[in-house]
């Protein structure tokens, strides 16, 4: 495999084993109402440097994925079925829980959508920092701090030294969102999760601690998950592509050719369900119909009772993965149709 | 319902009208002696007018006063000061059996449809609740036939009228949360972001109801929102809040294609565009530090903290919302209302090209 991303050119490592490789990932959940299937046999991968960006709509199985990863999924409810989890090539699902402690929360580190409840009301932010490095990396108090105020200085919250007493409630959202970044990246991770780091944030400070995210990125040359649903920012910072739904992927692509030419029917609704200017005034495409019930998941191609280009072979046979160019895969029968109109 | 609305202002008449509306929330210390040390200014002096048949939708960061805004329009908060005219008479001052008359013409619909809606009670007790206090529109023996009939109009199953809120899916919520704003035939409907909590598929869904329902009974809305992408669409007219003020107002087209005030043209071009070829092309305004509190908010204007255009004059002299002198007599799309000392025009290239797919 030589595979090389055109788009990142030369810069882009290559590198046979990718960083991080999720394949046939299952999990289930035992509820009151069922077995809730929510994962069912995810694959994707992200290599150093690289931005790859999971999206799907609510309920889809995009921070499961993720919990999975970082090995918090609560189990019970959540049991693990089937599939691997390859950090460097190594499976995360049977190795040591010694080597996974070492791996998970200094290698992969996570952000996670809501900075407040994440972060510790009663200790001062400063405090939740350096328990980072003193716990991780056995340094002094004095040490812990100093180390503590560069990181807030590098995720730029202003007057770090003055403010590194500060509570939680404190500090705004924005700047919330940045202690959180900066604590995932103070044992400098190979491989950051990022699940929704700005959907709670507005335009403005979103752009702010997405432009912050991309620079440190680059600086560490880090991989990053970002899971979201805002088909925007996917479009600012992603390099590839994960679309989930009811528990799959059902299309990977390079940014730009999915935006241009979607090859799943579930995408392509998703992307025209964006108001536009030349539709002012007309009604906005909707995609029909409900998400599915994660105990009854429908059978053959999870989408058929929404898609408008569903068929009879649909509603009895699972798509697999048809590979779409190179570097594109699109879970549908009717891929070829779907990005040919 | 209503007569065909012409496109002409001159021609439309205000159903709502604010002025100067001012609501401080006071900062108190101390238990058992409450001591005021000062006052959130929530909303601080803002004025609009809502015309009948359009929608107004409203934009701004967290924390600018926007549901403050929409809670005193429909007078769930005491006002400071300022006044909301309905069809000419001051709702602030009203009470009694005068305000109950008013808010059966002014309703709400709110964000989280999954907190909004009490989980003890059934669709059609949800639905028909606001009959209980305005019996006058649905007698009692017909109100089952009623709420069915909502339900249809939302397009649910009616059947669904002994259903329980957590049986439906959040979409379907909201519609649920919509059937009752309509129960008591308003003219008005103030949402609060009704559709931020949503799927982008079913955001869809929800926002096509609305644009259907506003044709089919002459509905005004107010629409609150942080999606700058849906207020556009939804929207005839935009009102841009900063910190408790309205920094700019204008059609949809004068607010996001020839912004004057330096905040609007910040907003937009920090909106992500779905369009990964735009990631070059465009010139984003990072605004650089927080937004001030409320408590202690700058002198003069607002933004200058953060405006890269700040001088002097911003700090001693507010800036007053109108058509800044430059423009005035001008019938450019940039002579709108804008509070700014140094309005002017500026390409904002990553709005542009939303619509360049
Ligand atoms: N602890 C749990 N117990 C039971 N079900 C769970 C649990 N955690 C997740 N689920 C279920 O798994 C499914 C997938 O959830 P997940 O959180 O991965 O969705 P998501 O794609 O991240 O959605 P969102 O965009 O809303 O965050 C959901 O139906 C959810 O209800
Ligand atoms: N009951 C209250 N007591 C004290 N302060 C309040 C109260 N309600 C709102 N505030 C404050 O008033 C300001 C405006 O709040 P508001 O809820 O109107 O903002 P918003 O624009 O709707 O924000 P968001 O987009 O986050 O919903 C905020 O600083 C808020 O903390
Ligand atoms: S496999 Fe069939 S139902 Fe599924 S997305 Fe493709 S066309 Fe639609
Ligand atoms: S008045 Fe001054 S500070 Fe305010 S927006 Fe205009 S230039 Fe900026
Ligand atoms: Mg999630
Ligand atoms: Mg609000």
């Amino acid at each position: 495999m030589t595979v090389t991303d055109e788009r990142t050119g030369a810069a882009a490592p290559v590198s046979t084993t990718p960083l991080l490789e999720v394949r046939d990932l299952h999990v289930e959940f035992h509820t009151r109402d069922g077995v809730a299937r929510a994962v069912n046999g995810v694959d994707y991968s992200v290599n150093a440097g690289e931005t790859l960006a999971v999206l799907g709509e609510s309920g889809s199985g995009k921070s499961v994925t993720a919990q999975t990863i970082m090995g918090i999924l609560d189990m019970p409810p959540g049991r693990i079925t089937q599939g691997e989890i390859l950090f460097h090539g190594q499976d995360m699902l049977t190795m040591s829980a010694e080597q996974r402690r070492k791996i998970r929360g200094r290698k992969i580190a996570m952000i996670f959508q809501d900075a407040l409840s994440s972060l510790n009301p009663v200790l001062s932010v400063g405090y939740q920092l350096g328990e980072m490095f003193r716990v991780h990396q056995g340094m002094s108090r004095k040490q812990a701090r100093a180390k503590s105020i560069e990181l807030m200085d590098r995720v730029r919250i202003p007057a770090a030294k003055e403010r590194i007493g500060d509570y939680p409630h404190q500090f705004s959202g924005g700047m919330r969102q940045r202690i959180m970044i900066a604590m995932a990246l103070a044992l400098e991770p190979e491989l950051i999760i990022a699940d929704e780091p700005t959907t709670a944030l507005d335009v403005t400070v979103q752009a702010q601690v997405m432009d912050l995210l991309a620079e440190l990125q680059r600086e560490y040359n880090m991989g990053l998950i970002l899971i979201t649903h805002d088909l925007g920012v996917v479009a600012d910072v992603a390099d590839k592509i994960a679309v989930m739904y009811a528990g799959r992927i059902v299309e990977t692509s390079p940014v730009h050719d999915i935006y241009a030419r979607p090859a799943h029917p579930y995408t392509k609704g998703l992307l025209r369900s964006i108001p536009r200017l030349d539709q002012k005034g007309q009604e906005l495409y909707a995609i029909k119909g409900l998400p599915p019930n994660l105990t009854r998941i429908p059978g053959g191609c999870a989408f058929h009772p929404r898609c408008p280009m569903a068929q009879d072979v649909c509603a009895t046979d699972v798509p697999l993965l048809h590979p779409v160019g190179a570097e594109r895969g699109s879970a549908c029968h009717f891929w070829k149709e779907t990005i040919g109109d | 319902m209503t007569e065909p609305l012409t496109r002409e202002p001159a021609s439309r008449k205000p159903i709502l009208q604010v002025r100067n509306l001012v609501k401080h929330f006071p900062l108190t210390r101390g238990i058992l002696f409450k001591k005021e040390i000062g006052a959130v200014k929530a909303v601080d002096g803002i004025s609009f007018d809502l015309y009948a048949g359009e929608t107004l939708g409203i934009v701004g960061e967290s924390g600018c006063g926007k549901s403050t805004v929409a809670k005193l329009l429909m007078n769930l908060e005491q006002a400071t000061s300022g006044e909301v005219f309905y069809k000419g008479e001051d709702i602030t001052r009203l009470s009694g059996r005068a305000l109950k008359a008013v808010r059966r013409n002014i309703q709400m619909v709110f964000q989280d449809p999954y907190t909004s809606l009490n989980p003890r009670m059934t669709v059609g007790d949800i639905i028909g609740e606001p009959f209980d206090i305005h019996p006058e529109v649905a007698p009692k023996g017909d109100r089952r036939a009623r709420v069915r009939e909502l339900l249809d109009v939302v397009g649910l199953n009616p059947e669904y009228i002994n259903r329980y809120p957590h049986q439906f899916s959040g979409g379907q919520r909201q519609r649920i949360g919509i059937a009752r704003g309509l129960a008591l035939n308003p003219e008005i409907i103030i949402c609060d972001e009704p559709v931020s909590a949503l799927d982008v598929s079913v955001q869809a869904q929800v926002v096509n109801l609305m644009e259907k329902l506003q044709d089919e009974f002459g509905l005004s809305y107010v629409f609150i929102a942080h999606d700058l992408s849906i207020v556009r669409h939804i929207s005839d007219r935009v009102g841009v809040m900063y910190l408790g003020r309205m920094a700019e107002i204008g059609t949809d087209t004068e607010i996001y294609e020839h912004p004057t005030h330096p905040y609007t043209q910040a907003l937009l071009s920090a909106v992500p565009v779905p369009d990964p070829q735009a990631r070059e092309r465009r010139e984003r305004i990072i605004l650089t530090g927080d937004v001030p509190s409320p408590a202690n908010p700058p002198s003069g204007c607002r933004f200058r903290t953060r405006c890269w255009k700040a001088e002097e004059r911003c700090a001693q002299e507010t800036p007053l919302l109108a058509v800044p002198s430059v423009f005035a007599g001008s019938d450019s799309p940039a002579a709108h209302e804008s509070a700014c000392h140094f309005a002017a025009e500026k390409d904002v290239v990553g709005s542009a090209s939303v619509d360049a797919a």
